[in-house]
């Protein structure tokens, strides 16, 4: 057989169910993967060897007394080093959480173990999630596996690099302003937002807690079915916890898009999209109106609005969320003469620049004389931001745009313009302030060989529909590259 | 010039909830530092609140019984500053939709009636505990903190009275009632002692019929009803002589030194008065309905003042009544009555002996050995003269201190009064015939010489004899 590194969650079931493969087995294929990519890519920040192989063994007892807890058991995936681990060093990819050992796990962490997945290890991502570009770590870079000069998005660049390579099966990531999708897009595989409240947040080291949400990335539209199908559900630990009854999420994936009216939002398709980007994403339109899918073009105009709106109030609730982080209880602390000493201190030396600028800007935002002009505001727009999709779905079954205006960019080459940097996100935010849910899926390559993503916007709830369409684009674009690995097969 | 004093009071009172405001913590008091905490109330990352239902019903059974106005859409939200024992660094609190708005206490003092106005009642979450090590010494590694987190994330309520105490006893009344009324809710122990119940004043002077307020100061540490009284009353010497003089008045917050016996002015820390106060997003807004109001209205257990009235219809004395409401003994006069004593006498001695014995031992009267029935007992027995009012004290001494109930205790002790007609005869006719120039006396009509022999005859009998009838019985023999 092919390596089981290579394979989707959907084939690995299908293997460890026979003889052909054990949990073992496909943990060692990932490990090797691992092995030889790591140098290349750095994805992970720490790999949990005991652990997985417990788990893994664990797996296959499981199996073999007839203790089948679905799809997910016996199945390698990494998370993303925000999310807490009990007694596994948990990050954020920050200084100031160096060898931080959780004494608890994340909600999504024991549902992943409640199913049997084998949780390889930490990846990692832009510090506290802020970034595009993975380039904020305080542990490095990591880089994207078509080409390594490139960065592979943020700031979940380390879960898309491993899915990409193999080194797992699939990750789990988070998503405030994009950071599932645009890496998946970057680096060519699924990745997934749910509706806001869907996938618990405890657990998750907050960044901007009326934004965030866990999100799987995957090869494929039916893996990232099965892995939101395994974590999602109301949470009593998370207020903000969904508590109705949930859709089969699955009920109507095979149904193509025939019938189905798609939007396409104007304001999101233009501005600063590269011509390979524009192009492949309009090509994927002809083919979709192919399918029987009805284009209109629709006009979102606060959507304009939604990338000012977002950098003002995920600041905010950051500067907050991240108060927290001042040497007293936990993490990294450096020593003062007074309190106010101590915590300064420690902030100043544990957090990166990025961290500490929208730390001040959140608190600008929020200060007394400027919370009207600024917060304030970004909350109204927020709900017009709101209010255009209520509409543009009253037209539209669903919305698609590029997932990302430009395919992935040189490491170093953004990072001495933040506003640059956030424009990356320009496609992605406007449905995480609505809370709406979005996946991209790979269609395609530019002519540098680098991924191209489309992504798909429904109204909130309606994952059964995007992932529909989610489907009928991966089938329509038939896109089954893979990254050249480094060849150093005689070190495996 | 003449001087209106102006008070304001904000009051914080912990809820005795099962665990705390937004976690499953036990709440308590005097545990291990440390040991009732968890991810949530120590900030962890990652961790997120989950409100406490019973500490929102609460909150607004007090708004209730302050003759607030529930708010229906209310918000939680965050108050921003950092401090050691504040796990977040910012306290999930509530801002301009506070759950309780606009009510009123009404207060009597020796000057009459009055009604305070209740500006709000909201519900937030109390902060750790600092202990402050070593004061003094600035050479090597002198002083510190150790912080301790049981305490952070208890359910605290604030109650925000309008500034409309005009004088030091007014605040104290004011307080006690406020405390009273908790107490009768049950929601709190409101402990001034143990910090369940905290009191910050804010207090002004203007000059008399002014409209304009003058300078605030906030005075904070205030332990006790005394020294809330005892701080506002040297606030307001202090600050007339500034006034007086010329001066102005620094706004300020100052503490309060029980022991010097003035306020002194707080050291001097940024005072972050930018909260930065947005909506708590880890939280959904509450929504209160009309059903859930007029369910929670009509389970509000009789209030002090209700008590008082109450009370004074069935005899018992104002002051009495006060000191009954006040002091937790409603239920044990209630139950006194309920076993045929009557209001005044149980009040007699739950207003004495009882109240006594509580602020000699620094008890809880609900933790007495006592019940309203074995008063009743006690009572009944020194009524049908089994007991003399001496011997009754010390009965119930007795069974405070555990030995058993009014009956038992008096015949372990011996104490019952002698009332046999043939053993009273005898006794006094011993001393009768010890002292025959006494009894001519008193058969000349010197009265006074019969309480004498009446001390003999209780000395003989070891204190049993029933005084009355043995005077009685002195007198025949004369």
């Amino acid at each position: 057989m092919s390596d089981p590194a290579d394979l989707t969650i959907a084939e690995a079931a299908t293997a460890l169910r026979s003889d052909d493969l054990t949990a073992v087995e496909l943990l060692a294929a990932v490990r090797r993967r691992a092995t030889m990519t790591e140098a290349n890519i750095h994805a992970y920040l720490t790999i949990d060897a005991e652990g997985a192989e417990a788990s893994a063994r664990a797996a296959d007892d499981a199996f073999a007394s007839g203790d089948d807890r679905g799809p997910l058991q016996g199945i390698p995936i990494a998370l993303k080093d925000n999310m807490v681990t009990r007694g596994l060093e948990t990050t954020a990819s920050s200084q100031i959480l160096a060898g931080w050992h959780p004494p608890y796990d994340a909600t999504v962490v024991t549902r992943l173990r409640d199913a049997g997945a084998v949780i390889v290890g930490k990846t990692n991502l832009d510090e506290f999630a802020m970034g595009s570009s993975t380039e904020n770590s305080a542990y490095g870079t990591s880089r994207n596996p078509w080409d390594p000069e490139r960065v592979p998005g943020g700031s979940s660049g380390g879960s898309a690099a491993a899915v990409a390579v193999g080194s797992a099966l699939a990750a789990l990531g988070s998503d405030t302003g994009g950071s599932v999708r645009q890496p998946a897009s970057l680096c060519g595989v699924v990745g997934m937002k749910p509706t806001y409240g869907l996938v618990s947040r405890y657990g998750l080291i907050a960044f901007a807690s009326s934004l965030d949400q866990i999100g799987p990335i995957t090869r494929t539209v039916a893996d990232a079915l099965a892995v939101l199908q395994g974590i999602s559900g109301h949470d009593p630990e998370d207020a903000t916890s969904y508590r109705g009854e949930l859709p089969d999420f699955g009920s109507q994936i095979d149904r193509g898009v025939e019938g189905l009216k798609i939007g396409v939002v104007s304001e999101l398709s233009a501005e600063g999209t590269e011509p390979a980007v524009g192009a492949e994403f309009r090509t994927m339109l002809e083919r979709l109106e192919g399918a029987g899918a009805e284009i209109k073009e629709l006009s979102l105009p606060s959507t304009a609005y939604a990338l000012s709106a977002y950098y003002l109030i995920a600041p905010a609730e950051c500067s907050a969320n991240l108060a927290r982080f001042d040497g007293v209880r936990f993490g990294l602390r450096l020593d003062g003469e007074t309190v106010e000493e101590m915590m300064g201190a420690t902030r100043a030396a544990g957090f990166g620049p990025e961290v500490i600028r929208r730390i001040l800007l959140g608190t600008y935002a929020l200060s007394a004389g400027y919370y009207d002009a600024f917060y304030g505001q970004a909350q109204k727009v927020r709900t017009l931001v709101i209010d255009d999709f209520k509409q543009a779905y009253e037209q539209a079954d669903v919305l698609v745009t590029p997932t990302s205006p430009t395919t992935a960019f040189k490491v170093g080459e953004r990072t001495d313009d933040p506003l640059a940097m956030y424009l990356s996100d320009l496609c992605t935010i406007p449905s995480n302030l609505s809370g709406d849910p979005g996946i991209s899926v790979p269609t395609g390559v530019d002519d540098a060989g680098l991924p191209i993503g489309f992504q798909v916007l429904a109204p909130a709830l309606a994952e059964p529909l995007m992932f529909r369409v989610a489907k009928a684009v991966e089938d329509l674009a038939g896109f089954d590259a893979r990254p050249a690995l480094a060849s150093s097969e005689g070190a495996a | 010039m003449t001087w209106e004093v102006v008070i304001g009071i904000e009051t914080h009172v912990e809820l005795r909830t099962h665990s705390k405001m937004f976690c499953g913590c036990p709440v308590g008091f005097g545990a291990e530092p440390n040991t009732a905490v968890c991810p949530v109330c120590l900030g962890l990352p990652g961790a997120l609140p989950v409100p406490n239902e019973k500490a929102i019903e609460w909150t607004m059974r007090l708004g209730l019984a302050l003759d607030c106005d529930i708010t229906e859409h209310s918000l939680f939200h965050r108050k921003n500053y950092f401090y050691a024992d504040m796990p977040k660094n910012y306290q999930i609190s509530q801002f301009d939709l506070p759950l309780c708005v606009g009510g009123h206490l009404d207060v009597t003092t020796s000057a009459g009636d009055r009604r305070i106005g209740i500006t709000r009642v909201h519900l937030e979450e109390d902060t750790g505990k600092s202990t402050h090590l070593g004061e003094g010494g600035r050479i090597g590694s002198s002083g510190g903190a150790l912080v301790d987190f049981n305490r952070a994330g208890i359910p605290l309520m604030e109650v925000v009275s309008e500034p409309d105490i005009r004088t030091p006893e007014e605040a104290r009344v004011y307080a006690q009632e406020l405390r009273s009324v908790i107490l009768a809710l049950g929601v709190s122990d409101a402990r001034l002692e143990e910090g369940s119940m905290r009191f910050d004043a804010n207090i002004s002077l203007r000059p008399e019929g002014a409209t304009e307020l003058g300078v605030k100061v906030e005075v904070k540490n205030m332990n006790s009803l005394r020294s809330l009284q005892r701080a506002l009353t040297f606030e307001i010497e202090r600050q007339t002589k500034i006034l007086d003089g010329g001066g102005t008045i620094a706004q300020e917050t100052r503490h309060w030194d029980e022991e010097a016996g003035r306020t002194e002015a707080g050291r001097s820390k940024e005072e972050a008065s930018d909260y930065r106060y947005f909506s708590e997003p880890d939280l959904v807004p509450l929504e209160v309905t009309e059903d859930i109001i007029a369910g929670l209205r009509s389970d509000l257990p009789e209030l002090p003042a209700q008590t008082r009235t109450r009370f004074e219809a069935a005899g018992v004395d104002a002051i009495a009544a006060r000191v009954l409401v006040g002091g937790g003994l409603v239920s044990l006069l209630d139950e006194a009555v309920g076993s045929g004593a009557t209001a005044a006498e149980a009040a007699k001695w739950l207003t004495g002996e009882v109240t006594a014995y509580l602020n000699r031992e620094g008890s809880d009267p609900a933790a007495l050995p006592l019940d309203g029935g074995a008063l009743a007992e006690l009572i009944a027995m020194v009524e049908a003269g089994d007991l003399s009012s001496t011997a009754a004290k010390q009965v119930l001494e007795g069974v405070l201190g555990g030995e058993g109930g009014p009956r038992d205790v008096a015949e372990s002790r011996d104490l019952i009064q002698i009332r046999d007609e043939g053993a009273l005869a005898e006794a006094v006719a011993s001393v009768v015939a010890a002292h025959p120039e006494e009894m001519a006396r008193i058969a000349e009509g010197d009265g006074k010489l019969i309480g004498f022999l009446v001390g003999q005859v209780m000395q003989a009998t070891g204190g049993k004899a029933d005084p009355r009838r043995v005077s009685e019985l002195i007198r025949e023999s004369s």
